[in-house]
């Protein structure tokens, strides 16, 4: 009987309206590689931010070889031998990687840097695990492949034995993807315990030893992998729970907007978007299901007019709109629910009212004098009566946006755009950290705005929304469109299974 | 009545410090501090003369002050009000001298020649940040040297009075000046148009629309581009007003009292015009009133010197102090500043 290297009991962390692990049980064999899979906001993030030190948990305890340990930074779980490769690395672009991989660390010979003794440890490091990287070359001339084996290189130098790879695929190549895998099987080679936090099935069944599926901040079970098939794996992290009553479904009017074969290409050379084609009409939810970071951002910005397609047409009511700005999207009736509604849906340092008119304060009555003169007493008067419409609570509609909660924030918005009555409108993550209230009342206006004839592409990583809401469901998965279903009674399994890359050929 | 409380709170306690430190270092040198701050303010509000000349000097401070207000409302830090001041002198003695216009025409095509000089000479770096996306803290640091250059060229080449004994300008004919406004001082007219222009940008960026999206691109750039504004051509124009605010500064300074152009004109009018927009919490209103505290600080230092024999440097202490307190201020009011990194980390990992 093999003792657990690491064992997290009745882990809980709340978060201001979110409860991001709820009593969570985990326990990783030493010299496995261990995934843990879930959904966008699942849990597993928060999880590992608490092993390595980045959160303290409101509740439970964590055994690292047999011992009770606490951990409160990062500093601490490095100690222990815990390194986590963050989705984002953390390297300094000016410095080589022998300087990035020594940073923060005493050199033996102080005043010394050592350089010259660290570059040959991390010679041999990268000989005994296959991680080839010139400790020489700045880290701003490495690939995206190469600065991740840099951040590797770093949890290995400071004798990490426990390494947490958080979504380490997300930023490669197919290519680079490929020998990361080689990789991670050689440091399980070589006595070190890898968990793996993803949620593509096809890479978890390809890599680990064992999986742990996560599911609204909850486990919902361990597996061994050989014995586990996708379905049951995509069952298990898409599961299903219903909270609200469904809408009635619409069929759609004539089409609104066509996109027409877009694709995006990312400054890194990934290709963000590929051959991507859908009509929306009038009338009718299309919804886009997919995990965070297939596409969806690019898309949801490339419909509104942020960002110009590499390839492709946009049409709106039969009128090219292919490179138009976002200004002209916003006349000619498209409105936009963005992905990050503190960073672009809102000015936290404007009132209220000024956010409600943002849009549209170059027209009357806002404005008068071919919109050169402000008309206070009518920005207010709109924001009364919106800020009633929608149930905007606050101090005043002169109250600055970042005093709202998350939920009167998207309120804020939603008012904004949807009281320009749109001809289509973009609603990315709608509902994202809002609670149940917040939630079901925002579902409720975009389904009236369908009832009342509008188009509405919603993008959303949740699929309890895309099921609610869609009338059509498009799931995406690296930047392709895998199938098209029907709102009606979609086929769950399938969904997860897409949504995670499988079975677009079944 | 209570916004105005609150908004004057931070300001007013950071001059209250800023005076408390300056007390301890004259305490330092020996001296009582109760009696060099008295006469700091006889010296500067003593009487008839001094109010005015106190005035003197809160005139350029009000336009470099409604300057940097103009482009940080932007999200734009313009430190190159000092540059920019200098080419407005230079502009506007240039336009009174040379330019065959009608007498009651001088006065304004001047003003007109140094706000544009000023602003063109601002919507460089302006540019520069909207096309190229290039630091404008910098440029416009750097923009101040090559203004100093620049000026000292005309005054000892092209634009050097014709005996040509003085690296100085001609002066500037007697139609381009500015009224006197107080008689037997130096007080002139350009105090009025300061807070004209302070009423000006008050309107501009509360009241039109061109305002709002400047105050929106200013607060949330993400949020402005989101909203179809577009953002560089706000960085352009806000550089181009800020640059042309700071211009007539110096075209205030030449038509109001030094009547020809010279080297050192600006005499960190432009540098002080940061601290005056930062004390009066980027409002107009507030920088008029910051304004005239500068002006204080900077006519009775003189009087405090002969008279305590306190170096007139302390004051400069104490109104780098005052920008101290007042950024300090600034940290309290948004904690989030004090721990940018941490908040960051915080926000896309919580869901």
């Amino acid at each position: 009987m093999v003792t657990s290297l690491l064992v997290m009991k009745g882990i809980v962390k709340r978060f201001p309206g979110l409860l991001a692990n709820d009593n969570i049980d985990f326990e990783v064999a030493p010299g496995e590689v261990h995934a843990l899979l879930g959904e966008n906001g699942a849990g597993k993030s928060t999880l590992m931010n608490i092993l390595s030190g980045l959160y303290v948990p409101d509740a439970g305890e964590i055994l690292l070889r047999g011992k009770r340990v606490t951990i409160t930074s990062p500093k601490e779980a490095i100690e222990l031998g815990i390194g986590m490769v963050h989705q984002h690395f953390m390297l300094i672009p000016a410095m080589t990687a022998a300087e990035n991989i020594i940073l923060g660390l005493r050199s033996p010979k102080e005043p010394w840097l050592g350089l010259a003794e660290a570059e040959t440890r991390i010679r041999a490091l990268s000989e005994r695990y296959g991680l080839s990287v010139n400790p020489r070359t700045k880290v701003s001339e490495l690939s995206v492949g190469e600065q991740q084996r840099v951040e590797l290189l770093k949890a290995l130098y400071r004798d990490a034995d426990l390494l947490i790879l958080d979504e380490p695929t997300a930023v490669l190549t197919p290519e680079e993807a490929e020998s990361l895998f080689a990789i991670i099987h050689r440091l399980a080679g070589e006595g070190a315990t890898v968990i793996f936090i993803s949620h593509k099935l096809k890479e978890v069944m390809r890599i680990s030893d064992r999986v742990t599926i996560l599911r609204h901040g909850r486990i919902i079970g361990t597996v061994v992998t050989a014995e586990a098939t996708s379905a049951q794996l995509a069952t298990m992290m898409v599961g299903r729970e219903v909270l609200f009553e469904a809408f009635p479904k619409s069929g759609g009017g004539s089409t609104v907007m066509a996109v027409k074969n877009v694709t995006y290409v990312t400054a890194e050379g990934k290709k963000a978007l590929e051959g991507v084609s859908f009509d929306l009409r009038e009338s009718e939810v299309v919804g886009i299901a997919g995990v965070d970071g297939n596409g969806q951002s690019q898309l949801a910005r490339i419909v509104t007019g942020l960002l110009p397609p590499a390839s492709g047409r946009i049409e709106l009511l039969g009128q090219d709109m292919t490179g138009k700005t976002a200004d002209c999207f916003i006349r000619a009736g498209v409105a936009h629910i963005p992905e990050d509604r503190n960073k672009m849906g809102l000015s936290g340092d404007m009132s209220i009212a000024e956010n409600l008119v943002f849009k549209s304060i170059d027209q009357p009555p806002f404005s008068s004098l071919k919109g050169f003169r402000l008309h206070h007493a009518q920005v207010r008067e709109h924001a009364l009566k919106l800020a009633g419409e929608y149930d905007i609570r606050s101090a005043g509609v002169n109250t600055f946006c970042r005093n709202l909660s998350g939920g009167n924030r998207q309120k804020v918005i939603l008012a904004r755009e949807l009281s320009q009555t749109p001809v289509v409108l973009v609603a990315v993550h709608p509902t994202r950290g809002l609670d149940v209230g917040a939630t079901d009342f925002i579902h409720r206006q975009i389904i009236d705005a369908r009832d009342s004839g509008c188009a509405v592409l919603l993008i959303s990583s949740d699929l309890d929304e895309v099921l609610r809401l869609s009338d059509r469901i498009l799931c995406i998965y690296e930047g392709k469109i895998m199938a098209e279903l029907s709102g009606k009674e979609p086929d769950l399994e399938r969904i997860g299974l897409l949504m995670a890359g499988k079975g677009a050929e079944e | 009545m209570k916004k105005i409380a609150r908004a004057s709170f931070f300001p007013v306690l950071a001059v209250m410090l800023a005076l408390l430190i300056g007390a301890v270092l004259i305490l330092i040198q020996g001296k009582n501090p109760v009696l060099a701050y008295g006469f700091l303010l006889q010296g500067a509000l003593g009487n008839k003369g001094a109010i005015a000349e106190t005035l003197v000097k809160a005139t350029p401070l009000i336009f470099t002050g409604l300057a940097v207000t103009l482009a940080y409302r932007c999200g734009v830090f313009n430190i190159g009000a000092e540059g920019q001041l200098l080419l407005g002198a230079l502009g506007a003695t240039w336009a009174a001298i040379y330019l065959e216009v009608p007498a009651f025409l001088v006065l304004p095509v001047s003003l007109l020649a140094g706000f544009l000089a000023g602003g063109l000479w601002g919507a460089i770096p302006g540019y520069l940040k909207a096309k190229r996306g290039l630091n404008e803290i910098i440029n416009t640091i750097l923009l101040n040297y090559v203004a100093i250059q620049v000026v000292s060229y005309f005054v000892t080449g092209p634009m050097k009075e014709p005996p040509g004994y003085f690296p100085q300008s001609a002066q500037v004919p007697q139609a381009a000046w500015l009224d006197k406004i107080l008689i037997g001082t130096r007080l002139h007219s350009g105090l009025i148009l300061g807070l004209v222009f302070a009423a000006v940008v008050y309107y501009f960026l509360f009241h039109t629309t061109y305002g709002f999206s400047v105050r929106l691109v200013g607060t949330n750039r993400d949020a402005a581009e989101y909203g179809g504004i577009n953002v560089p051509r706000n960085f352009v124009l806000a550089m181009l007003l800020s640059g042309g605010l700071a211009g007539l500064a110096g075209s205030v300074e030449i038509l109001g009292v030094r009547h020809r152009l010279m080297n050192g004109i600006a005499s960190g009018y432009g540098f002080d015009g940061i601290a005056v927009a930062l004390l009066g919490n980027l409002h107009p209103v507030g920088v008029v009133i910051a304004s005239v505290f500068f002006g204080v600080l900077r006519t009775g230092a003189n009087t405090m010197q002969r008279a305590v024999g306190i170096p007139a440097s302390v004051v400069g202490i104490i109104q780098a102090l005052v920008i101290f307190f007042v950024v300090a201020a600034a940290t309290l009011k948004d904690p989030s500043l004090l721990r940018l990194g941490r908040r960051e980390k915080g926000e896309d990992k919580a869901c």
